[in-house]
């Protein structure tokens, strides 16, 4: 089961993608509800923008000092009780991880939320050793046993239907009357409630990830709105937390700051349900609660891409709201990108961690429109990152040779202003020309891959440049 | 041999081209890990009790909790056992040990069977005491323990939390100073949950439900009339 990365084929994911009916139709909820959402509940905070302003200067400290931070944070969570193992790799995490599910004689473990589980492959990796994962979070469980990668970072299974939900139900929730009914979405939660309520009690690990880690006190935080992460790290003997070297934030004001900006840019919420700070094991007194707190903390990548053209990607706290925004997330949805995280995020992040020769179509597939960076909480530049990357790309001459050939081409002109204006004069004149009876092209020589799906507009009259010259002396 | 801590700790300083050993570096952490300056702080918050408290009904029940206001706390079993009625719920409770939950007269509601420990999933309601609340957002501030078990706010569907109005703070920050206070700099319970209203999902067509895995039902009361 497990999933291969498919980011090289990213043109290839975008074109099924595009024709894929379900899809679509799942999609169109996103730009609609997320983005009015999130407007919402900004404009009701009038420090929202001083907020992300503070945030981004927050990570920029924990990131330039991230060293100190780890140490003091590590002191922290001994003094609690609990243990902080580094994991330089994913294959050391996962290692780490079987090591304690062992320790314990695991049979199950359920999951809450965690992107770096994704990234690591917990679940595969678990599975083939004898170990059953569950997933818990309703969107994770619904892909886990359509046996899916997530296709958005907080809202993995937006990619599908009521409709698609419900037939998977019935066909993995055999134990169930057949004729039950299942038209509604309540009835969906109330059923995957149900089944995995008994997984819960009888766990015994849990995983979960970590929005943020705390180095004042040592502590974990998990945000949902669910309940399920509580479910999952609260009843088991073992709570394991699936972290990463850039969670990290000095204190707990430097978490309220991070935390007000996270649940608005992610969901539209003012807050989400639970935000759960976790600081070691069950304590003497403590009636409730895991009797051991492992904390996994994976570098993956990430120290090198401190001090690089790419560090200020350190600061993405997880919201998802630059694919809310992206036109291109909008209509080819998360799978396209062929790894763990999608839209302008993944398009930065992914070549970073798994290398541009893998990944390189991603940071081309933006428009630039500049909404991601609009509406980034912790003020990410994306498109100038994913520029970055595409001149790296072109610089170790990935990019395939009709693509460089065409750059190399449209740079002669563009080098002498003269010659381009007199090229592009002539051949929109030309255009105009042979275009003038039906105003569009259906085919044009050179650009099939434009009229492959729809016409080409014929040029009315001069060129761009030449009507704002134009137009700029009175 | 080199452990995986130092490698990535060496890593880590490669790249920030530091060794670790700056002096005003070292500093820069340290003070703020020991000043922990406050932000932002939304002005929203920064009102007088009785705002406060009326701020902190509205977003909770923004966020879908049900709020109830008591003058005193001899009333509260009485709150307790009309919230059972309203939803047609048995008369019993599971509540923890804490001491201000122990010495409510519980005696004025005679039909209520309130019984003290965890929750193992069988109970329909819970009843705990929060260490705190937030007006900002609405929400309650728990803090685990026996007084308070973390099964209790989780398992039940039905969940009602008792909060002290002069507990109900304006920010965040004013609570983290209350826990410090309370624990000790540095020093955090096992598990502190901020609660904002009753578990949900959106994950089927982004159609927001209530009752995910956590409780369906938030119920509020708050005891007194703040300082």
């Amino acid at each position: 089961m497990t999933h291969a990365v498919t980011s090289s084929q990213f043109k290839d994911n975008a074109r099924a993608a595009l024709s894929d009916h379900d899809l679509q139709g799942a999609l169109k909820f996103v730009e609609v509800n997320f983005i009015a959402r999130r407007r919402e509940v900004a404009d009701r905070l009038p420090e929202f923008d001083a907020l992300r302003d503070a945030a981004r200067d927050i990570k920029n400290h924990t990131l330039a000092h991230l060293d100190l931070y780890l140490e003091a944070y590590e002191t922290r969570v001994t003094a609690a009780g609990g243990h902080v193992h580094y994991a330089v790799t994913a294959e050391d995490a996962r290692q780490i991880v079987l090591g304690i599910c062992r320790k314990f004689g695991a049979k199950t473990v359920t999951k809450g939320k965690s992107m770096i589980g994704e990234e690591i492959a917990i679940n595969d990796f678990l599975q083939a050793n004898d170990i059953t994962p569950v997933e818990t979070d309703l969107g994770e469980y619904i892909i886990q046993i359509r046996n899916e990668p997530p296709s958005h970072i907080i809202a993995p299974a937006v990619h599908l239907t009521k409709a698609q939900v419900e037939a998977d139900f019935r066909r993995v929730h055999t134990h169930l009357p057949a004729d039950r009914n299942l038209v509604e979405s309540t009835t969906l939660l109330a059923e995957a409630r149900g089944v995995l309520r008994e997984k819960f009690l009888t766990a015994d690990v849990g995983i979960t990830g970590a929005n943020f880690l705390i180095a004042e006190t040592g502590t974990s935080i998990i945000v949902t709105n669910e309940g399920n992460g509580d479910l999952t790290q609260t009843l088991p003997k073992a709570h394991i937390v699936l972290a990463s070297i850039e969670k990290l934030v000095p204190t707990l004001e430097d978490l309220s700051q991070l935390l007000r900006v996270l649940a608005r840019s992610a969901t539209g919420q003012e807050m989400s349900v639970y935000a759960t700070l976790s600081t070691g094991p069950r304590r003497a007194d403590d009636p409730d609660g895991p009797g051991e707190y492992h904390v996994v903390m994976l570098d993956g990548g990430r120290s090198s891409m401190l001090g690089s053209d790419f560090q200020d990607m350190l600061r993405c706290i997880r919201c998802g709201a630059c694919m809310n925004h992206c036109p291109v997330y909008h209509a080819v949805g998360g799978h396209a990108y062929g790894w763990v995280y999608p839209g302008p995020m993944g398009a930065v992040l992914t070549p970073s961690l798994i290398g541009i020769d893998k990944a390189g179509h991603l940071p081309n597939a933006s428009t630039f429109c500049g909404r991601c960076e609009e509406v980034c909480p912790v003020r990410i530049p994306l498109p100038r990152m994913m520029r970055a990357w595409r001149e790296r790309e072109f610089e170790r001459h990935l990019s395939p040779a009709t693509m460089r050939a065409g750059l190399k081409f449209w740079s002669f002109f563009a080098r002498r202003p003269r010659l381009y204006a007199l090229a592009t004069n002539l051949a929109a004149r030309l255009l105009a020309l042979f275009g003038r009876q039906r105003g569009r092209f259906a085919s044009l020589p050179l650009a099939s891959g434009w009229t492959r799906h729809r016409d080409f507009p014929s040029p009315e009259g001069a060129t761009f440049q030449a009507q704002w010259k134009a137009r700029r002396r009175p | 041999m080199t452990s995986p801590r130092d490698i990535v700790l060496a890593s880590i300083r490669r790249s920030l081209a530091v060794s670790g050993h700056e002096a005003p570096r070292r500093k820069a952490a340290a003070d703020r890990l020991a000043d922990h300056p406050a932000g932002v702080v939304p002005a929203r918050g920064q009102i007088g009790s009785a705002e406060r408290l009326a701020l902190f009904a509205k977003m909770a029940e923004f966020a879908s909790a049900t709020v109830e206001m008591i003058a005193d706390v001899v009333d509260a079993p009485s709150a307790i056992a009309g919230f059972l009625r309203r939803y047609n719920l048995p008369m019993q409770v599971r509540r923890g040990e804490d001491a201000r939950l122990a010495a409510f007269p519980w005696e004025r509601e005679g039909t209520l069977e309130v019984t003290a420990g965890v929750s193992d999933g069988a109970q329909l309601a819970s009843v705990s005491h929060a260490f705190a609340a937030v007006a900002e957002t609405g929400t309650l501030v728990l803090t685990s323990g026996r007084d308070n078990p973390t099964t209790l706010n989780f398992l039940p569907d039905n969940h009602i939390v008792v909060v002290d109005a002069k507990d109900v703070a304006g920010d965040f920050e004013t609570v983290w100073q209350r826990l410090r206070e309370k624990y000790g700099e540095g020093v955090m319970p096992r598990t502190v949950n901020m609660i904002t209203g009753p578990s949900r999902s959106a994950d089927i067509e982004q159609t927001l439900i209530l009752g995910a895995h956590g409780p369906r039902r938030l119920h509020v009361i708050v005891v007194g009339s703040g300082d």
